[in-house]
């Protein structure tokens, strides 16, 4: 493949645009400024960063190495789909939920595409492994992040209606079926949208990445596909176990809702 | 108005007596009575007494210490959902999880006929709940509740917001349910209801519970 290598001064370039829009902000006293330029300095710093990883894990390919990178990914990955929650489970309950469904999740969809799809040799291959479950756990970090916080939020919110159901004997389900729904559909929105939209209104990133870099179109609709695919299938999976076990947290064996496992928001 | 005599139409459940033992959890504290069947006792006490708090925790709807039992059945040994059905608990400000009325019920038409006891044409059915007074949810939740034939009510304030002929009508609708052998715990803020109405009368001070003597 042919691809334009970039210098520092490309970047300079493109990190000017952030910098205008944080001088906008500043101009206008819109009170994003701030945070954008953190992010952008944080978004430079973890990429410099994690090319420097890549790059070292990619030369070793070694499967406890690789292993140890997923694992830091996941532990990360949880961390920032439960750290900005309105509504917070009590203890550690919220990180481990958001942490246990996107293993499971991710792992499950990442394993199916290395061994089917893919099947670089050694299957563990890092250079695809690694990218495959970044794409995969970023999406089902954000559909269990928004599963979460719209279940909590809509559980604190219909909580007469729920007690009135379980009040005449409903089940915990039956009770909590709108909620579990509303936030199903929250969390898996974004990707339903990303596929409906695919194509016609935008070029992902990972396409539009890998067009740049000299591939063929066609084949690069391909693996979009397949990442669409493998994404939806992960944030449909990570949704659902991640909702399904905060209806557990918010609910007991007796069939009572227990709002006192939530934080205060 | 009675139009219908609600225990010709509806099948009348079988009656049953509750007994609470030593039943406590933050805000109450070890709660005792046995109510038997077609008995209504009545239940006050100032705001946040925990008056509240007795009729869910006798209902299951938080989490309790101390024994409840329905004719000498643990509840511990029952079904949440089964307690529920036989122990329905209505609180004074019920949810609605649906946009129609009839939507709440598994059967309005049988529904309707206890609507009708409390002033509520078979209409009612079609309203969006939106549309409804806060007296109308009132009567409707306690309709809904009555639907499930419980055997014991566990009743919170369920003539609150109604004018004096809908809350007399509501009383008439609960005389026939004891009268049925209905055994019901009802919150009440008006000493000439809880006269009309009760056997008994229990006084809930700062969570805890006794019966007044000679009610």
């Amino acid at each position: 493949m042919n691809y334009i290598p970039l210098t520092a001064g490309d970047l300079a370039i493109a990190a000017l645009l952030v910098l205008a829009n944080a001088g906008l902000s500043w101009w206008l006293e819109l009170g994003i400024g701030r945070r954008l330029l953190i992010s952008a300095v944080r978004a430079a710093v973890q990429l410099a960063l994690v090319g420097v990883a890549l790059t070292a894990l990619f030369s070793v390919r070694s499967a406890p190495w690789t292993a140890a990178m997923a694992v830091a990914m996941i532990l990360l990955a949880g961390r920032e789909a439960t750290a900005r929650q309105d509504r917070q489970f009590a203890g550690w309950w919220t990180y481990g939920i958001g942490t246990a469904s996107m293993t499971m999740a991710a792992t499950i969809v990442t394993l199916i595409a290395l061994t089917t799809a893919i099947q670089p040799q050694p299957w563990y291959d890092p250079r695809y492994a690694i990218p495959l479950l970044g794409m995969i756990l970023g999406n089902c970090m954000n559909g269990v992040s928004l599963g979460l916080s719209t279940l909590t939020a809509t559980v604190a919110h219909e909580r007469p209606a729920i007690e009135a159901r379980l009040a005449l004997g409903a089940t915990r389900r039956e009770a909590l079926r709108p909620s579990t729904t509303r936030a199903l559909r929250a969390a898996t929105t974004p990707i339903v949208n990303a596929m409906s939209a695919l194509g016609l209104v935008s070029l992902p990133g990972m396409m539009t990445g890998q067009i740049l870099a000299g591939a063929d179109p066609v084949e690069a609709a391909k693996y979009q596909l397949l990442i669409m695919f493998l994404i939806a299938g992960g944030t449909g999976l990570g949704a659902v176990s991640a909702v399904i076990l905060g209806v557990l947290r918010l609910t007991d064996a007796r069939h009572r809702l227990r709002l006192d496992r939530l934080r205060a928001a | 108005m009675l139009a219908t005599p609600i225990s010709m139409t509806i099948d009348p459940p079988a009656p049953a007596r509750l007994s609470v033992r030593s039943l406590a959890r933050p805000g109450l504290t070890s709660a005792s009575l046995d109510l038997a069947a077609g008995e209504c006792m009545a239940v006050m006490g100032e705001s946040g007494a925990g008056k509240t708090l007795l009729l869910r925790a006798i209902a299951d709807l938080d989490p309790t210490t101390g024994t409840v039992s329905l004719d000498g059945h643990d509840r511990a040994a029952i079904p949440a959902p089964l307690w529920r059905q036989q122990v329905s608990y209505l609180a004074s400000d019920a949810g609605w999880w649906a946009q129609g009325v009839a939507e709440h019920f598994a059967d309005w038409n049988t529904a309707a006929i206890i609507a009708a006891a409390v002033g509520l044409t078979a209409e009612a059915g079609s309203w969006p709940v939106t549309r409804l007074s806060s007296g109308e949810r009132q009567r409707l939740a306690l309709v809904r509740t009555l639907a499930n034939a419980p055997r014991v009510l566990l009743l919170d304030e369920p003539t609150a917001n109604l004018d004096e002929a809908s809350a007399l009508a509501v009383e008439r609708l609960l005389l026939d349910r004891l009268a049925s052998g209905v055994a019901i715990l009802m919150v009440t803020h008006n000493p000439n209801q809880a006269r009309r109405m009760a056997q008994r009368l229990l006084i809930v001070d700062g969570g805890r519970v006794r019966e007044e003597a000679g009610s």
